[in-house]
C-alpha cells in the first residue's frame, strides 16, 4: 500500500487524539479514517470497517437540511468542499443505518499542500 | 554503493573530548557508487572534510538536502565543490509551500549570516525541489518523501542497480501523536514506505525515552523508537544517528546498550560513528 501523504498522516493523529468527531477523506473521497467520536456518529468502528469508498459511504449516512430535506451526496458539504476546494460550514442532519438522527454543525476543511495538491479534506462536526 | 558517515551529531556541532568517539560534526554522508556517482545527504559540518576528500573532484556532485535547519546546512558555505568553476553542483531540497527552495537557501548564504551571495559561487550550480517522483542520478535512483519533523522535511531512498537501498531519515519523528508507537500500519506511519526492507537505514536517535517525554513534537525520536521503526520496516541494518550534543560518547553507550536489551531487535545495529564506513 503506498504512503499516505504526511499531511493526512499528521490530520489522522491530531483527529484520533480529539473527542470531537472527525472524517478524513483523501482526494477521490475516500473515508480513509474516522475517530471514536465519528465512531458513534456513524455507529460504525473504524477498526472493522478500514477505509469506505466515498460511493458506500453514501449508503451508511443519510444527510438532510435543517427542513429535514435530503440532501443529494454531491452536495454535501464534504464532496463540495473536496471539489471546489474551498472551506464548507454549515448545519444539517444525519441518520446512520441504526435510525438515530443527529443535529450537526459540521466543518470541512480542504488540506492542500506544498504546490497546491489537494490530499483530502477534514469533517469537523459538532452536536447541536 | 559506499555509504561514509562524515558528521553524525544533530542540532550542534559538539566537538570536544566527549564526544570524540562518535563524533562532533553536523549531519553529513557520502555515497559512492561503482560508477562514479557522488551524493552528499545533508550539509551539515561534517561536508567540510568530506568536499576536501574529493581529490581530484568528480565532474559532478549531487547534494541532498532533507531539511533547511541550520545543522543541515551550515557546513554548505565551506564545501570546496561550490568553488570550482568546471564543476556541476546539483543541490537537491524541498520547497516550502510559500518559497522556492532558492530563496529559502539565500536565506543563509547571503550576509550577513554569510559573505558569498549563492548567485556568486563559482560552480555551476543547479536546484531542484524534490517532490514524490522518483529520479535518477547517475547510477541511483532516488526517491524523497515528506515526513514529520518541523518545517518541510523529506527523507531519501536510495537504490542502487544490484537493488540495495539506503534509506536516510535524520530528523524524524514517527511516533509523534501515537500514544503506543509502533501501532499503525506502514502506509499510516511517517517514513515507513520509502525505508521499508532497506539494507542499511540511518535513522534520527536523538533522545532517551526520558527526554522524549519532554520533547514530543520537536521532531526527533527516541533510541528505543528508532528500534521499534526499523522493525516496522524489516530494516536489514539500523545506523542510529543524529546524537543528541548533551550525549557523550560514553552516555551513547549506555543508551543504545540499554534500548537494544529491551527491543531485542533481530537486525544489526551500529551506531553512527563519525568516519564509519558501509559498503552496500
Amino acid at each position: 500500500m503506498p504512503s499516505k501523504p504526511i499531511q493526512m498522516i499528521l490530520a489522522r493523529q491530531l483527529a484520533s487524539s480529539l473527542a470531537t468527531p472527525i472524517f478524513l477523506m483523501d482526494a477521490e473521497g475516500t473515508v480513509i479514517y474516522f475517530n471514536e467520536g465519528a465512531e458513534i456518529l456513524l455507529n460504525e468502528r473504524f477498526e472493522e470497517t478500514g477505509e469506505i469508498p466515498a460511493d458506500e459511504y453514501a449508503k451508511l449516512v443519510e444527510v438532510t437540511d435543517e427542513a429535514r430535506k435530503p440532501i443529494p451526496p454531491e452536495k454535501w458539504p464534504t464532496r463540495v468542499a473536496r471539489t471546489q476546494r474551498q472551506p464548507v460550514s454549515r448545519t444539517i442532519w444525519t441518520r446512520n443505518r441504526n435510525s438515530e438522527w443527529r443535529h450537526l454543525q459540521v466543518t470541512v476543511i480542504p488540506i492542500v499542500g506544498e504546490g497546491g495538491a489537494l490530499h483530502g479534506v477534514m469533517n469537523i462536526f459538532w452536536e447541536l | 554503493m559506499l555509504v561514509t558517515l562524515w558528521g553524525t551529531r544533530g542540532s550542534l556541532a559538539t566537538p570536544g573530548p566527549e564526544t570524540e568517539r562518535y563524533g562532533g560534526n553536523t549531519s553529513c554522508v557520502s555515497v559512492h557508487g561503482r560508477e562514479g556517482t557522488v551524493l552528499v545527504l545533508d550539509a551539515g559540518t561534517g561536508i567540510r572534510p568530506m568536499g576536501a576528500s574529493l581529490d581530484p573532484p568528480p565532474r559532478r556532485v549531487d547534494i541532498l538536502l532533507t531539511h533547511l535547519h541550520m545543522d543541515h546546512i551550515q557546513g554548505l558555505g565551506f564545501f570546496e565543490p561550490l568553488f570550482c568553476p568546471d564543476l556541476d553542483v546539483h543541490i537537491w531540497g524541498p520547497a516550502s509551500t510559500q518559497l522556492s527552495l532558492q530563496a529559502r537557501l539565500v536565506r543563509y548564504l547571503s550576509p550577513p549570516l554569510f559573505p558569498v551571495y549563492i548567485r556568486e559561487l563559482p560552480c555551476r550550480l543547479h536546484l531542484h525541489e524534490v517532490g514524490d517522483a522518483e529520479i535518477d542520478i547517475g547510477e541511483f535512483r532516488v526517491s524523497a518523501a515528506r515526513v514529520c519533523h518541523p518545517g518541510p522535511t523529506v527523507g531519501f531512498r536510495i537504490r542502487d542497480p544490484k537493488d540495495k537501498v539506503l534509506t536516510y531519515l535524520p530528523d524524524h519523528e514517527p511516533a509523534l501523536g501515537a500514544l503506543t508507537f509502533p501501532v499503525l500500519p506502514r502506509a499510516w506511519t511517517s517514513g515507513a514506505v520509502i525505508a521499508e526492507e532497506s539494507d542499511l537505514l540511518i535513522h534520527d536517535s536523538q533522545y532517551s525515552a526520558h527526554e522524549y517525554h519532554d520533547r514530543v513534537g520537536w521532531g526527533h525520536s527516541s533510541m528505543r523508537h528508532v528500534l521499534d521503526f526499523a522493525s516496522l520496516v524489516d530494516a536489514r541494518h539500523l545506523v542510529p544517528f543524529h546524537h543528541d550534543p548533551g550525549h557523550s560518547d560514553v552516555d551513547l553507550d549506555r543508551l543504545l546498550s540499554e534500548a537494544i536489551e529491551e527491543a531485542k531487535p533481530p537486525f544489526r545495529v551500529t551506531p553512527a560513528r563519525e568516519g564509519a564506513t558501509f559498503r552496500l
